[in-house]
C-alpha cells in the first residue's frame, strides 16, 4: 500500500493534514531535496509540492520523471499560483508533438496571484 | 556513391536488401506506434490540461477557506486538530499499459468511510470555517489524485513519443536512405563486373578462334591469290 504526501511550507500545505494526506513542511534549502529522497524512498507514490519549492527541487524531481513512481506534482501554494504546472503540461506538449498546439491561443504560463 | 564503404559482393547485396525489408517494416511499425501514442497522448493532455485548471482553482479557493478558519482560530488548535485526523489515505498503484509505455494508474482507500472523519478536531474550540474548508480539501480530492495520474503518464507518454519520432525520422531521413544507396551501388558495380567480364570473354574467344584457324593469314592469303589472277 503506497501512500500521498504533500511537502511545502506550512501555510500552503496544512490544510491537506486535514482529509488525511501526510503533510511535510519544508523550506527551499537542501533540507527539502533530503526530505524528498525520503519521501520517495519511504514508500510515497505520489508527492505534491508546492509550485514555488517545485522550482528549488526541479533537479531533484526530474531523477524520477523517468518512473512511473513516484509522480510528483507540482500545486500552487498559498503564495498564489505562478503558472508553473499549466507550463509543464504546455512542455510535454511540446516535447511530443514538436509544437506548442493545445495552448496556442490561450496565454499560458501567465499567473495570476490572489 | 555510397556513405559507408562496402564490398560489392553478391553476399553483401543480399544481406542489405534484407536489411532494408527490416527497416522499412520497422519505420512502418514505429509510425504507427507514433500515431497511436500522439492520438491517445491528444486526448489525455486535454484532460490533464482541464484538471490542472479545475485543481490549481480549487486549490486556491480552499487555501483562502483556511486562511478564514485560521483567523477564528488561535493557530495551536488548528495545527493539533488537522494533524491528528482521523482520516488516512491508502494508494492502491495499478500499471496500465498504453502502446508499451507503462502508466501508473491510482486509486485510493480511505481508511474510514466515515464521511465526518474529515472533522476530527473537538467542536468546542473550532469554528464552522474550519468545517467548510476541510469540506471544499476534501472534495478535492479526487480531482487531486486523478490528476496526479494524468499529468504522470502523460509525462511518460510525452518522453516516449519523443523518443519514437526520433527513430522514426532516423529511419526514414538516414538509414533507409542509405541502404538504398549501398544497393544501388553494388548492383551498379555488379553489373559493371558481368559486363567488364563478358567482354574479356568475347575478346579471348577471337583471340582462340583465330590461333585455331588462322582467319587473318588465310584472308590475306585470298587476298593475295584474287590478285595474282
Amino acid at each position: 500500500m503506497y501512500k500521498i504526501a504533500v511537502l511545502g511550507d506550512h501555510d500552503s500545505v496544512y490544510g491537506f493534514a486535514a482529509v488525511g494526506l501526510d503533510v511535510f513542511f519544508a523550506e527551499e534549502g537542501p533540507a527539502a531535496a533530503r526530505r524528498l529522497r525520503e519521501l520517495v524512498d519511504g514508500g510515497y507514490a505520489v508527492i505534491y509540492i508546492t509550485e514555488s519549492l517545485f522550482k528549488f527541487l526541479e533537479k531533484d524531481v526530474s531523477n524520477y520523471s523517468e518512473k512511473a513512481i513516484p509522480a510528483i506534482i507540482p500545486i500552487p501554494g498559498a503564495s498564489g499560483n505562478t503558472g508553473l504546472g499549466i507550463e509543464r503540461v504546455r512542455k510535454s506538449v511540446e516535447r511530443a508533438v514538436g509544437s506548442d498546439m493545445l495552448f496556442g491561443a490561450s496565454e499560458a504560463g501567465k499567473g495570476e496571484t490572489v | 556513391m555510397a556513405k559507408k564503404q562496402v564490398n560489392p559482393t553478391r553476399m553483401e547485396l543480399t544481406a542489405m536488401k534484407r536489411k532494408l525489408i527490416t527497416a522499412i517494416r520497422g519505420h512502418k511499425l514505429l509510425k504507427d506506434k507514433r500515431d497511436e501514442l500522439m492520438r491517445q497522448f491528444l486526448a489525455l493532455v486535454k484532460e490533464n490540461k482541464a484538471l490542472r485548471e479545475e485543481v490549481e482553482e480549487g486549490l486556491l479557493r480552499s487555501a483562502s477557506n483556511f486562511a478564514l478558519a485560521r483567523a477564528g482560530i488561535s493557530s495551536q488548535i488548528l495545527d493539533t486538530g488537522l494533524l491528528i485526523s482521523g482520516q488516512q489515505i491508502g494508494l492502491e498503484v495499478g500499471r496500465k499499459n498504453i502502446m508499451g509505455v507503462l502508466t501508473p494508474s491510482f486509486s485510493f482507500k480511505m481508511r474510514s468511510m466515515d464521511k465526518s472523519s474529515i472533522y476530527s478536531y473537538g467542536l468546542s474550540f473550532t469554528t464552522e470555517d474550519l468545517d467548510i474548508a476541510a469540506k471544499s480539501m476534501s472534495d478535492m480530492l479526487p480531482s487531486l489524485l486523478r490528476l496526479a495520474e494524468v499529468e504522470k503518464s502523460c509525462e511518460l507518454m510525452a518522453a516516449e513519443i519523443e523518443k519514437t519520432r526520433r527513430r522514426v525520422n532516423a529511419l526514414e531521413y538516414t538509414m533507409i536512405p542509405e541502404m538504398q544507396e549501398t544497393i544501388k551501388y553494388i548492383t551498379m558495380k555488379l553489373d559493371e563486373n558481368e559486363r567488364a567480364n563478358q567482354i574479356r570473354l568475347m575478346k579471348v574467344k577471337d583471340m582462340m578462334l583465330e590461333q585455331a584457324h588462322h582467319y587473318e593469314e588465310r584472308a590475306s592469303g585470298e587476298n593475295a591469290d584474287l590478285a595474282l589472277e
